[in-house]
């Protein structure tokens, strides 16, 4: 099922067109990697969809214009995980997940419904993170901030996720952790769509692949057919490694081109 | 551990925030009987209670009705919407340093009360003082605000909350200056330094309508700052309408001020001390933060304006000039704890 269809996106700021004539269809349960050098339009892309940034053309959500949605029916199908996790307060962990459900009115972390409690049970125990609950943001380390922050989106438990690079500044092993449970919710039907700049990430989870380049989308498909050579020299300027692990694709950038 | 054990802890932690607001409420109450009793004539509490309820001597009755309830409810009220003003602010602007004083918020507001007595627009007990100081306010923290911009660093807050407060300083003292009637520049000199001393109902009535919607615009608005703390796009995404929450805090924090520094002058500092003085028992979150402050703040103006009835002098000690005399070392101390954290932008 198509979940967000897109025509014709674009995006100016402060007067210069960062994102130009995007269209595309993206159907719920696909984990959909977003990639594209430095500059290319994929946080705005990303913000656009979550309606942070004014765009022209139209954005369908389940159907529907997001223009016509208010701001709360908004973020309760977008859930937007920025760059950098900040948290501005010491706030507990919990309450940072607990704040998930604000879209749902749940205005109070300490007085949830049973159902978004169970939410924001269901989306700590997701992320691992149950264990330091009651430990405030500042005595997090980094990999247990990023997780918290994922938490906190996966409790609004919105039919889309747009997650804004949220391996980066991990070790290896909390690379693999986050890409893990974002695979497996989109495998529960969520349209999960990632930015990053790790290509080897991108060809190993996600269904489908879409290159930007200087705001305009100029590939999109599985990741072998997205990242093929010919893109990956002309958008990236590099050549790559293609092999295959343990059933999986493998890209690794090699050589500049 | 389990869910069930994370909530045990939530629970903890609600029942410790409930303990220190009791705690809060019955200082408060304290501070008004004994604000009520002290003065130049000094009553018990009991005799205090008894002359509001309408009953023991005629004289004990017109001291505490007349004469210290206005003053009382006054210092109560203002200290209350300045706590919650310096609240908000700082969970607006995520930034414990953020108060109305420092913004140049009561001074832009007296600026506004001077302009309408020193013009002679209006006398000092006509409802023009508090639209005035009101309307500088907004302008003052709007503008602020407006510099400041979307993400603005604690360096260009600061820097512009100088300009501006030197900036409404600078044109009080033009109006003072081109005054020809030398009382009238004593007089604003007085007011200007804050004081609760003579209110009368009149007073209350001119104050208190606009304190009162200051407060329940910012309390409308209280569980946006716990979402404001993972960042505006965050809170955006999150369904805050950022813009029109700013709108409203400045409308609130103007209205509140402005109505305040109508009656009673400048009285600074006692919204950047009030947060501070709860968050190590209430905890960071913005929106928890927001009541104790309003009490915390109530309770440091009825217990500052006590303390100029007690100490000894030989003229007023004015109520303005004793919280910035306690509130900008206070001040100086943030700036040196805070001061790892400001590396990057000031030292």
């Amino acid at each position: 099922m198509t979940q967000v269809a897109v025509q014709n996106l674009g995006v100016s700021l402060a007067g210069r067109a960062v994102l130009r004539d995007v269209s595309l269809a993206l159907s719920s349960g696909h984990l959909v990697a977003l990639v594209g050098p430095n500059g290319a339009g994929k946080t705005t892309l990303l913000r656009a969809l979550a309606g942070l940034v004014p765009s022209s053309g139209t954005i369908l959500v389940s159907g529907e214009a997001l223009s016509s949605l208010s701001l709360r029916e908004r973020a309760k199908r977008f859930a937007y995980l920025p760059q950098g996790h900040i948290v501005h307060w010491p706030l507990a962990a919990r309450d940072i997940v607990a704040l998930g459900r604000y879209p749902h009115g749940a205005t109070d972390p300490a007085r949830l419904t049973q159902s978004d409690a169970e939410a924001v049970a269901r989306a700590m125990q997701a992320t691992d993170v149950v264990e330091f609950a009651a430990r405030r943001a500042t005595e997090l380390s980094g990999g247990e901030r990023s997780r918290v922050a994922l938490a906190r989106v996966l409790a609004v438990e919105a039919p889309v996720i747009l997650a804004d690079e949220p391996t980066s500044s991990l070790d290896p092993r909390h690379q693999l952790d986050v890409m893990k449970t974002l695979r497996k919710t989109a495998d529960e039907g969520v349209l999960v769509i990632v930015v990053t700049h790790d290509l080897g990430l991108a060809a190993r989870f996600a269904d489908t692949v879409l290159v930007l380049s200087d705001g305009r989308l100029v590939s999109q498909g599985a990741a072998c057919e997205a990242l093929s050579e010919k893109i990956m020299a002309e958008v990236f300027r590099v050549s790559a490694y293609r092999g295959e692990y343990q059933r999986e694709s493998v890209i690794v950038p090699w050589a500049e081109v | 551990m389990s869910i069930a054990s994370v909530m045990a802890t939530a629970d903890i932690a609600a029942r410790r925030r409930a303990g220190v607001m009791a705690a809060l409420v019955l200082l408060v109450v304290l501070l008004l009987l004994v604000s009520l009793g002290i003065g130049a004539v000094r009553l018990s509490p009991l005799t205090v209670i008894d002359a509001l309820v309408g009953e023991g001597s005629d004289v004990a009755q017109v001291i505490v009705r007349e004469i210290r309830l206005p003053r009382t409810i006054l210092g109560f009220a203002i200290g209350a919407i300045l706590g919650l003003s310096g609240a908000a602010l700082q969970g607006l602007l995520r930034n414990p340093l953020a108060s109305p004083s420092l913004f140049g918020a009561p001074q832009s507001a007296a600026l506004g009360a001077v302009l309408v007595i020193a013009l002679g627009l209006a006398d000092v007990r006509s409802y023009a003082l508090p639209v005035a100081a009101i309307a500088m306010a907004f302008a003052s923290v709007f503008v602020l605000l407006a510099i400041a911009g979307r993400n603005a660093g604690l360096l260009i807050l600061i820097l512009a909350g100088l300009a501006i407060s030197s900036l409404a300083g600078a044109a009080t003292a033009l109006v003072m200056n081109l005054s020809k009637n030398p009382f009238i520049v004593l007089e604003i000199t007085f007011w200007l330094l804050g004081s609760l001393e003579d209110r009368s109902f009149r007073h209350v009535m001119l104050a208190l309508p606009f304190i009162a919607a200051g407060a329940i615009v910012l309390l409308s608005q209280r569980s946006a700052f716990r979402v404001l703390s993972l960042g505006e796009e965050t809170a955006q995404s999150l369904g805050v309408d950022i813009g029109r929450l700013r709108l409203l805090v400045i409308i609130g924090v103007a209205l509140g001020v402005g109505g305040a520094v109508a009656v009673t002058g400048t009285i600074g500092f006692i919204g950047l001390v009030a947060p501070h003085l709860m968050r190590p028992l209430i905890g960071h979150d913005p929106t928890r933060l927001l009541l104790p402050s309003a009490l915390t703040g109530a309770a440091l103006l009825l217990a500052a304006d006590i303390a100029v009835r007690i100490i000894p002098s030989t003229s007023d000690i004015k109520v303005g000039v004793l919280t910035s005399i306690i509130g900008v070392p206070f001040f100086l101390y943030l700036i040196v704890r805070e001061r790892r954290a400001l590396g990057g932008g000031v030292a």
